[in-house]
Order: C-alpha cells, then sequence, then structure tokens
C-alpha cells in the first residue's frame, strides 16, 4: 500500500453552502465542569433499541456503572455519569418530542468511580466489538448511531478505507476541532488499533481546511512519528458546509459514491468520527465508559462561549450558568448546530451522548423571515449536495404527490438545508421535505396494515 | 431563570443566507441602468418619460390586481419594476403612452398576475405583452426613427439594421447604438456591461448567455448570414442576457439551460433569415418558454449514488 492510493487533494462534490463559521471557541481550552447536583439519563440517547433500567430508586451508583442496557442489536448501554443515589426513575420529554424514561440519579459530588473498571481486553475483531458494545458509544459527531453496530462490518462488504471525520462544518462548533488539538495522541493511537483489527490500511483524515492548526498537528504525527506503514494520511478539504456528511465526505475523500438507499460499507468505507476515535482509544486504555463528552456554548445569547467537558445527562441551564449565563434572554436554543441542530423548548432538557453544542440566540438571530413565492432561482438545485431538485420535492409535498416525491428521490435527501438557507424567498424547503417523507412513512405503513388485513 | 419567557421552536436550519427576491431584483435592475443611459442618449430623454410610463402602470397594475384579488401586496419585491422596465426598453420611442400603458396592464395583470403572480408565469410577461402589441399594433411597433434624430428632425423613421440593407451600419455602430430599434435593444456594450454584472452577482449563470450567442453564431454561418452582425444588432443580446435568463421561464438545471438557449437561438436565425418578419427573438424566447417543463423533465440530474457501478475510485 504506498502512497499512490491516497488522493493528492480532495474530490469535487456537488452543491454545498458557505455558512458564516463562526467558530468563537476553536482556541478557548476545554473546562472540565464539576457534577452537577443531578443527572437525567434518559433511556434512548442513540439511534436504535430503547434500553431497560437495570436500576432502581434508592440504589447507589458510581462513575462508569451500567444502569441500563438493551439485548437488541441496534443499540448501547447507559453508563452512570456522576456517583451518587438513583432517585426516580420518570418519564422526561426528548429534544425531538418524544417522552421517554429517564434514571435521575443525585450526586454526591464524590465521582466515585466503579470498582470493576478495567482495561477491556481486546485481542480479535469479535472482541473488538464486544468491548465497544459495553462502552456504550455512539457516534459523537450528532447522529448517535451505536458504534459497535458500525464496526461490525457485514463480512459480504470489502471495506478498505477508513474516513475519520474532522469536517465539523456546522457554523459555532468547535468541539471536535478541541478534540484534535488537545487530544491528537489518542486519535492516532485510537485510529492504529481500530485499522490494525479491521485489516484496514488506508485511512484519511478529511479536515476542513479553516482548521490549519488542527491539519497541522496530525499532519505531523502522520507524517513523521507513528506512521511507518505510510497508511494514514491528512486530507484537507474546502470549507463548505456540509464536507462532514457522510456521503459527502466519502465523494470527497475518495471519489466514491454511497448508492441511493446503501450505507458506506457499499461503497468500502468506514466513516468515523474523530471524536469517537478518541474516546475509543482512551476507552482501551482505561475501561471508563462513555460518561462525560465535550460540548461548545455558544451563541449570541451565551456570555462566555467555550468549550467545556459534562457530564452526561447534565441539565442545560447548569451548563450555562456554569459558563456565565445568559447576556440576553434566550429566545432559541439548540442542540448541535444551526444547520441540522434541533430547537429546545426549554433549557430544562439534559445533555445526551451525542450532542457536540448547545447555543443559545437572542431575538434577532433567533427570528426567521416569512418566506415568499418562489421564483425558479434554482439556487436550491445548485446548492444541494446530493444533486436533488428540492423546489420540486417541495412542490410536490404541498400537493401531497407520492409519485412525484418518489420520482425525485425524497428519500435521498440528508436533510442538511443548504436549500432552504440558500433560497432567496426564505421558502422553507428542507422543512417540507422532512413533512414529505412522513407522509411517504404513512403511506407505506398504511399499506402494509392493509396488505396485512389481506 | 426564564419562567415565562418563550423560546422559539422550528425546524432546521436556524440560519438563512442574506440573498432575498428584492435584492435580486434589484440587481437586474443595476444591470439594466447602462442600457437605459444609452436609450436617454441615443433616442432622447423620450425613453426616460418611456420607462416612467411602464414602470409605473406596471407596479399599479400589480399592486391593484393583487388588492382585487384579495392577496398581499408583492410590489415591494421589485419585480413588477423589472418587469415595466424590460418592456420599455423593448419598446420603439415614439410609441403612443397608451399603447406602453395597455402592454404593461397585459404583462401584469394577465401573463403574470393572472397565472398566480411571481414565479407562476409560463411566458416572460414582458415579452408576451411586447408580442401581443407588436400583432395588435403593427405600424407603430415597427416605426423606429433613426438614432439621435432628435438632432435632426427630418427624419422621421428608418430601417433597424436587420430590415436595412447589408452594410448600412458598421459593427461600431452597433456596438454602440448609433442605429434605430427599440430603445434598450440598439447598444450592444451598454447590455453586455448589464450582463457582466448580472454574472458577477451571479443573479444569472453564463451559461444561457454564452450558448444563446454561441449557437446564433453557428447557425448564421450554417444559413450564410454575417455572424457578429446578427449577434450584435436587434433584439438577440437582450434577449440573451436578460429574457432567455428570466428565472421563471428559463430551466432550472445545467443541460436544461443548453437546450434552452440553442433552441432559442437555432428558432431566432430561422425566423430572421426565413420568416417575413425582420426580427425572431421575442417568438423564439417565447416558444421555447412554453417548453421549460418538458425540458426541465428531460434534464433531472442523477442523484448521488445513483450510479449503479459504485464501487471501485472513479478517475
Amino acid at each position: 500500500m504506498g502512497e499512490s492510493n491516497f488522493p493528492k487533494r480532495a474530490y469535487k462534490t456537488h452543491g454545498g453552502v458557505k455558512v458564516p463559521h463562526n467558530k468563537n471557541t476553536k482556541n478557548a481550552q476545554s473546562i472540565v465542569m464539576p457534577a452537577p447536583k443531578m443527572v437525567a439519563l434518559p433511556m434512548s440517547q442513540h439511534i436504535g433499541a430503547p434500553c431497560t433500567p437495570v436500576v432502581k430508586a434508592g440504589d447507589r451508583v458510581d462513575v462508569g456503572q451500567v444502569i441500563a442496557k438493551s439485548d437488541a442489536f441496534v443499540s448501547a448501554p447507559i453508563h452512570s455519569s456522576v456517583s451518587g443515589i438513583v432517585k426516580k426513575i420518570d418519564k422526561i420529554t426528548m429534544p425531538n418530542g418524544m417522552r421517554v424514561d429517564a434514571v435521575f440519579i443525585e450526586s454526591d459530588g464524590e465521582m466515585r468511580v466503579y470498582e470493576d473498571i478495567k482495561p477491556p481486553k481486546v485481542e480479535n475483531l469479535s472482541d473488538l466489538i464486544s468491548a465497544v458494545r459495553e462502552s456504550g458509544l455512539v457516534g459523537l459527531g450528532g447522529a448517535g448511531f451505536p458504534s459497535s453496530v458500525k464496526l461490525n462490518i457485514p463480512s459480504d462488504k470489502n471495506v478498505d478505507t477508513m474516513i475519520i471525520n474532522v469536517a465539523e462544518c456546522e457554523p459555532y462548533i468547535t468541539s471536535d476541532h478541541r478534540e484534535v488539538i488537545e487530544n491528537s495522541w489518542d486519535i492516532m493511537s485510537g485510529i492504529y488499533s481500530i485499522k490494525d483489527i479491521l485489516g484496514i490500511h488506508r485511512v484519511i483524515i478529511g479536515i476542513e481546511n479553516n482548521k490549519p492548526d488542527a491539519i497541522k498537528i496530525l499532519s505531523d504525527i502522520a507524517e513523521n512519528s507513528v506512521d511507518k506503514d505510510d497508511e494514514v494520511k491528512v486530507l484537507p478539504l474546502k470549507a463548505s458546509y456540509p464536507h462532514g456528511a457522510e456521503k459527502i465526505l466519502i465523494k470527497a475523500c475518495t471519489g466514491r459514491e454511497v448508492p441511493v438507499g446503501g450505507l458506506p460499507s457499499d461503497a468500502g468505507v468506514l466513516v468515523m468520527n474523530v471524536t469517537t476515535i478518541s474516546f475509543l482509544s482512551r476507552y482501551l486504555k482505561t475501561g471508563m465508559p462513555l460518561v462525560s463528552r465535550r460540548l461548545t456554548i455558544d451563541g449570541s445569547a451565551v456570555k462566555n462561549p467555550c468549550n467545556v467537558i459534562v457530564p452526561i445527562g447534565t441539565q442545560i441551564k447548569d451548563i450555562i450558568e456554569f459558563c456565565g449565563g445568559y447576556k440576553e434572554d434566550p429566545k432559541k436554543i439548540l442542540m448541535g448546530g444551526p444547520m441540522m441542530g434541533t430547537a429546545l423548548c426549554d433549557d430544562s432538557l439534559y445533555v445526551l451522548k451525542q450532542n457536540n453544542a448547545i447555543l443559545a440566540f437572542g431575538e434577532k438571530e433567533a427570528r426567521l423571515s416569512q418566506p415568499s413565492a418562489c421564483i425558479r432561482c434554482g439556487r436550491c438545485v445548485k446548492a444541494c449536495p446530493m444533486k436533488l431538485m428540492p423546489e420540486e420535492l417541495s412542490n410536490a409535498v404541498d400537493r401531497k404527490d407520492t409519485a412525484a416525491m418518489k420520482k425525485y428521490n425524497i428519500l435521498n435527501c440528508m436533510e442538511c438545508g443548504c436549500c432552504s438557507f440558500s433560497c432567496p424567498a426564505k421558502r422553507k424547503l428542507v422543512q417540507n421535505i422532512r413533512l414529505g417523507k412522513q407522509i411517504l412513512n404513512d403511506e407505506k405503513k398504511a399499506q402494509m396494515s392493509k396488505g396485512g388485513k389481506a | 431563570m426564564m419562567d415565562d419567557k418563550k423560546l422559539y421552536v422550528s425546524s432546521s436550519p436556524h440560519f438563512q443566507g442574506n440573498s432575498s427576491t428584492r435584492k435580486i431584483m434589484l440587481d437586474v435592475i443595476i444591470a439594466l441602468i447602462p442600457a437605459t443611459i444609452a436609450a436617454c442618449v441615443i433616442f432622447g430623454m423620450k425613453s426616460l418619460t418611456l420607462v416612467g410610463i411602464c414602470v409605473s402602470s406596471c407596479v399599479l397594475s400589480e399592486y391593484l390586481a393583487r388588492k382585487i384579488m384579495k392577496r398581499d401586496t408583492t410590489i415591494g419585491d421589485l419585480s413588477a419594476v423589472v418587469t415595466g422596465l424590460l418592456l420599455a426598453l423593448n419598446l420603439p420611442v415614439n410609441i403612443n403612452p397608451l399603447i406602453a400603458v395597455f402592454g404593461s396592464i397585459f404583462a401584469i395583470v394577465v401573463v403574470k398576475q393572472m397565472f398566480g403572480g411571481i414565479g407562476m408565469n409560463f411566458v416572460n410577461p414582458a415579452l408576451a405583452a411586447r408580442i401581443v402589441l407588436l400583432v395588435s399594433f403593427p405600424s407603430s411597433m415597427m416605426s423606429y426613427p433613426p438614432a439621435f434624430f432628435y438632432r435632426n428632425a427630418d427624419v422621421v423613421t428608418s430601417a433597424t439594421p436587420l430590415g436595412a440593407q447589408k452594410g448600412a451600419f458598421s459593427y461600431i455602430d452597433l456596438l454602440l447604438g448609433n442605429c434605430s430599434g427599440c430603445i434598450g435593444e440598439v447598444c450592444a456594450l451598454a447590455l453586455i456591461l448589464g450582463g457582466v454584472y448580472l454574472v458577477i452577482r451571479k443573479v444569472i449563470s453564463p451559461v444561457i448567455p454564452c450558448v444563446y450567442i454561441g449557437t446564433a453564431v453557428l447557425m448564421s454561418l450554417l444559413v450564410g448570414a454575417d455572424p457578429l452582425y446578427q449577434v450584435l444588432s436587434g433584439g438577440l443580446l437582450l434577449g440573451a442576457i436578460f429574457m432567455a435568463t428570466d428565472y421563471t421561464t428559463s430551466p432550472i438545471t445545467f443541460w436544461g439551460k443548453v437546450i434552452f438557449a440553442a433552441g432559442c437561438a437555432i428558432l431566432t436565425i430561422l425566423l430572421r433569415t426565413y420568416s417575413n418578419m425582420p426580427e425572431g427573438v421575442s417568438f423564439s424566447i417565447i416558444l421555447m418558454n412554453i417548453l421549460v417543463p418538458h425540458i426541465e423533465n428531460l434534464t433531472t440530474p442523477k442523484t448521488l449514488g445513483f450510479v449503479k457501478k459504485a464501487k471501485g475510485d472513479k478517475k
């Protein structure tokens, strides 16, 4: 495997938009937040089956102790992020409006580590997969897909490339960037352990070129010290949203396209978020499961934008208070970035495993313009990284025309929001497309139940 | 901390770009200023009066039409101003003001508002109005005074470059607009200047004008006409830069734009050469406007990952 296997520069991708970067916290050393008084750990912090609690009110738990798990294949166990007493198990509202059970733990402030924690023994792939499952790791870039499932590549797929996602194309968020600066060696050793076990001989670290310091640090390590086989390379990408989206990143790094409805493994690629790989490396050394994570706290309503490492399950209100509180009355609070993040109905919700940012905005940023008629300028089509026609899709959804939705490949939309961002008439294109997917889904369900009866 | 203060909740994205319909229309108006100034220099201040009449009657009829239909006022997006301006630039300077007012009302009320307003019209309003006037009032629409006639009042009408004998006008005359015609179409230089501005501001993509002009050159060679003369004379540049690039009535897709512009150019040269009208730009653009939905259907882009052979690096 020589150098020629690596692309000299990133492949061209279609569309994308230039969003304001606003990476105000890129030079801010992460601060560790002390244990809050109370944490709440919802049973569904990942894509897949929710967990069931294995503790009950009154139990004493320590940091890293399993408090909930599931036998389903696509799931990840949940660990206590503080030491203290389980207060109650009660329903809470998730950012998406779902009501799920959550374990409330009152912290004793001691952060006592669970006694059974020891580094896992990993010698082969199945060891790795079960260890990753035990760690409760999910994709830390935002989607929250259980990592053990991702690493469990079906044997008929020939995966020859691993891509490390450091694109971080969302405005404001710098948590992956800080991970590179603060834990660069963890990342490299994580890459090495994974790639050897998986037998992958080409690792491409994709970083947007608005992070020159991160590119330099990782290139230096990859070029000079550890990478004797020359199998890891840093690939600078143009800073354009959404380069961090899996399918776009794969296209930019390898020139391959994930087939419609397929997975990255269908294109021979495994994509891992940089913070995920860095955590994995530390977990293999210490055995401490996923109990805390770094968040970017920023936005016009926040007094001191910063990066903070918090126990999972901390209330957002507590974190903002720890960071100095609000500068003005917040009018919109986001979990995640402004392009794909979820707007919260209040700041009493709790941090989940896959959160990478909490952004709070004042009135000016929170208000969106009213939509007006489409003038067919074609900017949405030009901006769509998936090469769809958002305006046709949105019109089809308005007409509830499911045939047209399918014809224009509505399910291939990844909801990056480039169309809505670039629309001069401020039309709610991606919002409408989301609705269309739901209509299709309902139609499918209705058909299935009809088929069942017949 | 925020007891009864409510938060906005909306579906992502939570940011919007800073482009707007109004800014786009403003850019088109700015791009038409050189041609308007050239019209005033070449045909006198009467041109400015004509522009004023068309713009004000377009805006007023849009306002009234929306009022009568009980819909939101849309004159703020400036699209009616653009329609008025384009219509004025497509008229001869000595036209009866009432005819100009009729054209404006037709463009806005019949072509634009009756089909649902901005973004819904199936043909270019200004061009449709021009054709209606051309058919209804052929004599006043075809009587063009010569350039700078206001300095030499003896001459009343003159032949346009396309109607005149071959060689009546030099390329320099055509470039600077020293010839007769509609007030906005004569000065090629001003139109090109406006086109370059629109491309730089990314309001239009250069595909349609370039393909239009390129195909017109090829077609002229094919039918044995002087290509440069064909491009610089008549309404070809005004059509290629400002009319065929109208968002609503041109395809969105890249290959759609190519087919559309090539079709416009082929029809233009064919009409100019073989029909008994001297000019063919308006008719060819209108005809191609009608085909836009079909062109778009044929040129829908393949979505990412559509290619079945996704395995192996493509180089």
